[in-house]
Formats: structure tokens, sequence, C-alpha cells
């Protein structure tokens, strides 16, 4: 049903909420050459009566000697706005046309046909939601026809239309008509397409373009323009994870620096606790900033700029995302490229890749396949040529933040760029991330400490904490292994307390048992370091021979003791577990600090001063000492 | 804001936002051109959010080819000073010297070198790697067929065969010595979007396109306005008040004015709707041959 529609001169305020509140189609014209794409949009454009006076009458003289229908128009000079397209009688690059009707906004991208082309009908595709795929109803599917095919669902899109066009050059036959559209559903079977229809038109001639043509009764489905009017596309792309690839530093003043990007899918408020995908640096979200005022969010779409709430090191081509939710961050990976260069890909060269903000060398380290385009069979391959599409993996000189293609096209698709030319030679899409461990150089080392925790992104490393009971030691341990584990690192903590309860269980507080105690601490800290982790360890330990044992047992990986310099007064004091009292009370002995001496580390890597500082901000400074 | 759905003015602002952005942090030294037009007031606005609270990181640059409006001289300057950006004029002193004029040489010849020339002389002369302009697909079809990052080799010429694929909005920022971009942030809006966006966010613009008496003659059916005394009068021929007001700017020798009492922005709108013309008829540099446009661009106009 209609709403009815307010004019201009009833009531502009109402007629222009109207038109915003309208959704917006974009989609693209595809298929193979002489097909009918031009036609179609001219004839698109007419009857939604966009063709103005001026432009009608040019149009009408420059038809002359040209395939015209009952208006005396060739609509495909609508489009080819080209000089060389008008000589030649085909399309040569992408037109972008605006229409609308009463239900909706349509940008239109109508591409070449031909396949010398095809580089400029997948320019077309990157930005479209819906697919016209044209068929000639005399020739059937050809091999442009699945290029195509292939493209489209290369770059995603989800919701293809099967136009059969010229149906009056073949008698209006049905028999026709359902032979293509079966041949065409039989080949995009495996294509991903969520939505697939058929029509046949006469774009000449304008059948079944705005409503059910007489000269083919048989046709019971949706004419064209109705159907591009309803057909639900939108993907709500602000459920999605956050992702907002900073563009540009905004930085007027020295009290002002903000990071101005597009949130590229999700939602992030005022408050949140955000990472740089790249470094895992946390902070929070203080201000979103616009020229209109600060906003308390942003979703997927917007253009703002984002202040955060401390100073951490950002620049373009970082990816702020949500912690828990990161991108994939690594130097390889696996991809489908499309190449759109005379000179072909070859393995080993070297390419300039841009994915968001991002610019880095890379390197195609492998052809897997390229796909025939008619059979979409696998061929083996060592080179891509102009217009073929493979599957490759890719290694980056670094590692950069993305996602895959298919979760997220705007942190997922990448161009590739000639290093010398500048030329754009190849659209990819980014299938998944290849770990360190499945690269190309697999056999080559042993699995060692190191090969574990790169694994991890990490180095791996033990920090011994040693204090009076009730300093802080684990609530410290703790706010750091919380903001690590934020910030995409493995971590473990070894407390006193639990280790007693089970591994030392049969240990008392002798001083042979201490020692045994710290040294099978030290060992178990050891192993977990060995296999990768960032072991945090909070144990009373107050003497120093036995943080020596225990730095001594870690031999070459990182130790770092760290102080926690709490005074016995507000130790005690605090005595969150009543141990003071009841060492004072008697009824425990040789509790550290009551009547078993604490011996002051005289060489700490770190000391923090407990009851002086808060907690929190004690974990910030030891995690910015550590640059973990 | 709880819709998550942005309005369409909303998505094509963003999307003009996220292109001028890229353009700053891509290029050395860019430069965005300022026609004083309803276009170039949209993209002033645009370039004011895209950076604020920073000021335009990048100079607006206008060629004056001697003949334009007095009231677009004004609000230029106007407008330089209110929003304190940096405004660089340039006009082509060779064609000064030798008394260039659409008049005696004709539009083709005066547009050449008061425009597409002077142009090439100021992007010379800035050494600028990218330009910023207000062109839009819906103007016209060679328009319709342009990247929004358009490539330019050392003599500034446009090759529409062989432009870079362009996908998503991953856009090839890459140059070589010498080669310079075009960019067109507002490539997607039509001319209805630009007029409800200066509606919907109050933009100033010059006010020649609202209408007023003027006077005016009227040649072979087009109206032009006598702004000064430099437009030579037909034996005969005296201009008469009307109330007109143009679609479209530039060298008032060369635009068409339209009848209309239009003399605000919901009167234009109104009025635009229920036109049968593009707003390019009022262009006499356009209608010289079909695909004009194509050539003058392939020369380095805009
Ligand atoms: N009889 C008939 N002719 C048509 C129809 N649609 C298009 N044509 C003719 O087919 C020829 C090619 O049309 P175009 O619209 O240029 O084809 P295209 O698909 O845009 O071609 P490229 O863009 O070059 O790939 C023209 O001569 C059209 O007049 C139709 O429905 N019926
Ligand atoms: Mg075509």
């Amino acid at each position: 049903m209609t709403l009815a529609m307010a004019t201009p001169d009833t009531n502009l305020d109402l007629w222009l909420s109207q038109q915003t509140d309208k959704s917006l189609l974009r989609f693209l014209t595809c298929g193979s050459v002489d097909d009918g794409k031009s036609t179609l949009i001219g004839r698109l454009l007419y009857d939604s009566q966009l063709i103005l006076d001026d432009q009608l009458a040019s149009l009408k003289k420059e038809s002359h000697n040209r395939t015209v229908g009952d208006e005396g128009i060739d609509f495909s000079l609508l489009v080819d706005g080209l000089a060389a397209e008008r000589e030649q009688g085909i399309t040569i690059d992408v037109a972008y046309r605006f229409f609308s009707t009463d239900k909706r906004k349509f940008i239109v991208a109508d591409t070449p046909g031909h396949e010398q082309y095809t580089r400029n009908m997948a320019t077309g595709a990157s930005n479209a939601d819906l697919a016209l795929l044209l068929v000639d109803a005399r020739k059937g599917l050809l091999t442009q026809t699945r290029r195509h095919s292939f493209i489209l669902s290369l770059v995603g899109v989800k919701h293809v239309v099967l136009v059969v066009n010229k149906i009056d050059l073949v008698g209006y036959d049905q028999a026709i008509f359902d032979q293509i559209e079966a041949d065409y559903r039989a080949f995009a079977r495996d294509l991903g397409f969520q939505t697939l229809a058929a029509v046949p038109v006469s774009a000449l001639r304008g059948d079944n373009i705005l409503a059910n043509s007489d000269r083919m009764p048989w046709f019971k489905g949706t004419p064209l323009v109705p159907y591009l009017e309803t057909i639900e596309v939108a993907q709500d792309k602000a459920a999605q994870p956050f992702r907002f690839p900073v563009q540009w530093v905004n930085r007027p003043n020295l009290d002002f620096r903000g990071f101005s990007g597009t949130v590229a899918s999700g939602e992030v408020k005022v408050g949140d606790d955000v990472l740089v995908a790249a470094s895992r640096k946390p902070a929070k979200i203080s201000r979103v900033v616009t020229m209109d005022g600060d906003l308390h969010s942003a979703v997927a779409g917007q253009a703002v700029t984002l202040v955060l709430d401390r100073e951490i090191d950002v620049s373009r081509g970082d990816v702020l995302a949500h912690a828990g939710t990161v991108p994939e961050f690594s130097n390889q990976f696996q991809a489908r490229l499309v190449w759109m260069n005379d000179e072909p890909a070859y393995q080993g060269r070297s390419y300039l890749l841009k994915v968001g903000a991002q610019i880095v060398p890379a390197t195609i380290t492998d052809i897997k396949f390229r796909t025939n385009v008619n059979t979409l069979e696998h061929v083996a391959a060592n080179k891509l040529d102009l217009n073929e599409v493979g599957t490759v993996t890719i290694a980056t000189d670094r590692a950069i933040a993305f996602d895959p293609y298919a979760d997220n096209p705007l942190t997922g698709g990448f161009i590739l760029i000639d290093r010398l030319s500048n030329a754009t030679l190849a659209a990819g899409t980014i299938s998944f991330g290849l770990r360190r461990a499945q690269n190309l150089t697999y056999q080559s080392f042993d699995v060692n400490r190191q090969v574990r925790a790169e694994q991890k992104g990490q180095e791996a490393q033990i920090v011994w904490f040693t204090g009076l009971s009730g300093s802080g030691k684990s609530t410290i341990a703790n706010l750091l292994e919380k903001r690590l584990t934020a910030e995409g690192r493995h971590c473990y903590i070894l407390d006193g307390d639990n280790v007693r309860h089970g591994l030392n269980k049969d240990l008392g507080f002798t001083e042979a048992a201490r020692v045994e105690n710290i040294r099978r601490v030290a060992e178990v800290a050891k192993l977990m370091a060995d296999a990768g982790l960032i072991v945090l360890v909070s144990f009373i330990s107050p003497f120093e021979k036995e943080r020596h044992l225990a730095r001594e047992i870690a031999g070459d990986i990182r130790f770092t003791e760290v102080y926690v310099d709490t005074p016995l007064s507000v130790a005690e004091q605090r005595d969150p577990k009543g141990l003071y009292a009841k060492a004072r009370r008697g009824e425990i002995k040789n509790f550290t600090g009551i009547d078993s001496p604490f011996e002051v580390p005289s060489a700490p890597d770190v000391t923090l001063h407990g009851g002086q500082e808060e907690p929190a901000a004690m974990a910030d400074k030891l995690h910015d000492w550590l640059k973990i | 804001m709880t819709s998550t759905r942005l309005t369409h003015l909303q998505s094509l602002e963003a999307e003009s936002i996220e292109i001028l952005r890229e353009v700053a942090a891509s290029f050395e030294r860019p430069v965005m051109m300022y026609s004083i037009g309803k276009d170039s007031s949209v993209l002033l606005h645009l370039a004011r959010k895209a950076f604020f609270p920073s000021k335009i990181p990048f100079p607006l640059l206008h060629v004056d080819t001697t003949f334009k409006f007095k009231e677009m001289i004004a609000f230029r300057d106007r407008t330089a000073e209110e929003y304190g950006f940096d405004l660089i004029t340039h006009t082509n002193q060779d064609g000064v010297r030798d008394g260039i004029n659409p008049f005696d040489h004709g539009s083709s010849r005066y547009t050449d070198i008061m425009k597409t020339a002077a142009l090439r002389q100021a992007l010379n002369a800035g050494r600028y790697d990218a330009a910023i302009g207000g062109a839009r697909r819906d103007e016209e079809k060679s328009r319709a067929k342009e990247r929004v990052f358009s490539h330019r080799n050392a003599s500034h010429a446009w090759d529409p065969k062989n432009q870079r694929p362009e996908l998503w909005r991953t856009f090839n920022t890459r140059l070589n010595p010498g080669e310079s971009m075009r960019i067109f942030p507002i490539s997607n809006w039509t001319e209805l979007d630009v007029w409800t966006y200066i509606y919907d966010q109050n933009i100033p613009i010059v006010p020649l396109y609202f209408a007023k008496p003027r006077p005016v003659v009227e040649r072979s059916g087009t109206l032009i306005m006598v702004d000064d005394e430099r437009l030579p009068l037909e034996p005969g021929e005296a201009p008469r008040l009307e109330t007109v007001r143009f679609r479209t700017l530039g060298c008032y020798p060369l635009t068409g004015a339209i009848r209309s009492d239009a003399a605000d922005l919901p009167s234009i709108i109104m009025e635009m709707q229920a036109s049968r013309t593009s707003e390019r008829e009022g262009r006499l540099i356009d209608s010289d041959s079909v695909g004009s446009m194509e050539k003058k661009k392939q020369e380095g106009y805009f």
C-alpha cells in the first residue's frame, strides 16, 4: 500500500521527511556484452520520468540510425556517456545514475559486459546490495554471465535478479524463459546468494518493467520495479562487532587529540572500553565529537571523531575495537583475488596492499588455484591473468588488523597496488588469517618457548610479587591480569593461598617447608612460562634467598621482581582474612611481620607503594613499566 | 540517537566526510576548489564538519575568470572571513593582458583560457597533488562515469577509457611524480539532495539563487543578467527588470537566468520538483556539442 505522498507545495517539511525516510537501494546491472543493460537502465530512468525535456530533445536527435523502441529513443544513450562508448555502441566504464520512486531511492551502477572491462564491473559491484544480471533470451547463459555471477558472489552481493531480456525477440516464449531460469539456478546454487528472482523483460519495449505485461500473461511473478521497491536487503551492521579504522588524527591544539574515522560496523558509546587492534593498548571512549555537538554513541556508517581517556599511541591505519571482540591481527592470510591488470600476478612478487586505512608491502606467497568461471572448478595455476579469479595466500611485511570479508567487507576487502606504476592491480577479499604455525616455513623451526609465545603474540615471562600478607599483591596481580587479558594476552596467576590448598598441601610453615614451597612454585612458574604464558606469582616470599632461588630457576626467562611495599601498620589494619589478629593472639605461629621477619628486597625491579596509591593506579604503573 | 539506520542525507554526509578525510590524510598538498556556487557551499560545510574541531587543513582555491557575478565575489570574501579558511584566488594574467572575454573571443575560447588554463596554472603554481571539486554524477553523462578519486596525468588530463578500478571505499590515492588526483566527495548527491541538505543544515548560499527583480536581456531564449557595463548591448537592446533567479552560477555572460518567483528555499525545492529541465540547461558552455564536457575534462577542466 502506498501512503499518500505529500507534495512540496502542500507541506515542505512533511514532504522532506518522506523523502529522507525512503530507504536507499544500491544495485548494479551486469551480464554479457549487448544483453541490454544500458538499455534497461535508460528505460528505468525514462519510465520513472527522470528524463527532462532538454535531455529528451537531444536524446531523440542522437537516436537517429540506432535501434529504438516505440518512443523513438535508444535508451542506452542515456547512460553510455563517453564518446568512445557511443561510437562503439558498448559500455566501457560504470555509469552511476540516480532515480527514485514513491517508495525508494536508487543508485544504480550500469556496468560493462565486455570482458576487457571486467574490472569496471567489479568496481560497480563492490558497493551494491543487489544485482540485475541480464541474459539475452536468444543466447542464454554465456561465459561473461557466469564470470559476473562469480564476481558478485566474491564481493558478497547477496541479492540477484536474473533479468531475461529481449524476450520480444523470441516471441515472448515462456519455454525459453523457463529453460534459462533453470540453467541459471543450477549454476548459481553454490554462489551463496540469499535471494534469486527471475523476470522476463523487454527493456526496449518496456515489458514487465513497471507492471505485468499483457504480452506475457504466463508470468505470474513481480515485475522489475515493484520488486526492486520492496526487496529487503538491509543488514543490521550496527549489531556487528565494533570496528573503527582511524583515518586521520585530529589535533588542532595541545588540548585536543581525537581520532577521526567512520564506524565500519557496530556501535560505540561514551565510556566503552576499547583496544587498539595492533598494540592491544586499552582505553576508554571519553567523547564522541561532531561539529553538531558531542554524541553519546555512534553507529555503523557515522563519521565521527573519538576522544580517548588516556594518551596512547594511535595513528592512521589503526583499528579500534571493543575488548573481547578484536579483529584478527596477522601477517598472513588466505584471500580471493580478481586480477585486473594486463601484467599477470605471480607468486613471490611484492605489491602494496591497502585494507581500510592501512597500507603495507605484501607478497603473494602461494597461488593455490584459479577458478574456472564456467564450471567453478579449481584449476592449478602459477599465475593469474587479467580478469582471472584465484585463491592465494598473502604475507604482509608487518601484521595488519582485519576481519574475514564475509564478516565485514570494510575491514576484509583490500586492493593490491603496483609499487612502480601505482596502478590498482587487484581486488581481494580475505577468507581467513593464517597463523604462524601454519605458515610455509613450518618445518624449519622447533617448537620452543619463543614459538609458543609468539603464537600468542607475547613474550613469555614471570612477574613475581613479594610483600606482606594484606599488602595488596593479589589485588594488583588480578587487575594486571584483567588488563592483559583484555589486551589479548594469555596470563596465569599463581597465588600463595591457592597453591597451598593443592600442590603444596603437604607443606607446613617451617623454614624448610617455606623454601620447598617457593621452589615448587618457581618450577611451576617456569613450566608455564615455557608454555608461552605470562605468569603472575603472588607470594609473600619474605626471604631474599628464596627470591634469588626463584630468579635462578627462571633462568633466561624474563623475571620481574615487584615489591609491594605496604607498611605493616596498614596491612595489619586491613587484615582482610583476620590473620594478623590471630597471629597477635598467638593462634598462628611464624606469621610474617609478627613473629617471622620480612626481608625487604635489596634490588626489586619495581617498587609499588601500597597504602599510598590505589591498586588500579599501581597496576597501570606496573603495566606501563612492563611494556608487555 | 536510538535509531540505528542513518537517513539518506546522513549517509551521504558521512560518505563525503570520509572522502574528505582520506584526502587530507593521503596527499601532501591538497586544495579544495571553491566556485562559490551551491555545491561549493555544501562542500565547504562538509569540510568544516570533517575536520572539526581542527580548521580545514588545506586551502580553498577560487579561479576568478573576472566575469563572475559581483554578488558571488562579495559572498566569497564574506564567507572566507566568517569561517577563517585559507583562500587563494587565481586569475590567468595572460588572459587579462590579452583582454580575453566571452564576447569577442567566444564562450569556448574564453573558457579554455580563463577557466581551464587558469586552473592548470593555479594547480601547477601551488604544486597541488590533489584538487577537491564539487561535481556530482547526476549533473552530466560523462560525470556519471567518473571515479570519486579521479586520476590525472602530468598534464592534468583525464583518460576516461583507462580509469583505475575503485573498490568499496578503499581508494587508491597513490601518484607518480607530476600526476595529480581530482576528488569529488559529493559524487553521489543529486541536485535535490544538495538543496534539501542546504535547507536542513541552514547553509548560507549566494543570494542570486533566490528570485528578485534583476536587469536582464533576452538572447535566443536565454536570459542574461546585465551585471556590469562590460556586457555589450546590441542595437535597440535595453535591460529590463524581471523577477529571475539562477539554478547554477558561473560567469554572468554565460549563465542563463530563469523566470521565477521562488525567493526562499522551500519555493526553490518546490519549483525544482515541478521543473522539466535540467540545471545545466542554463549553462551555455555545456550545450556546445554532445560530449563537450568529456572533451573539456580531458583537457583538464574540472
Ligand atoms: N529487441 C530488443 N532489443 C534490445 C532490448 N534491450 C536492448 N536491446 C538492444 O540491444 C543492443 C545492446 O543494448 P545495450 O543496452 O547497449 O547493451 P549492454 O548490455 O548495455 O551492452 P554493454 O554495456 O556494452 O555490455 C542495443 O541495440 C539495444 O537496442 C530488448 O529488450 N529488445
Ligand atoms: Mg551497456
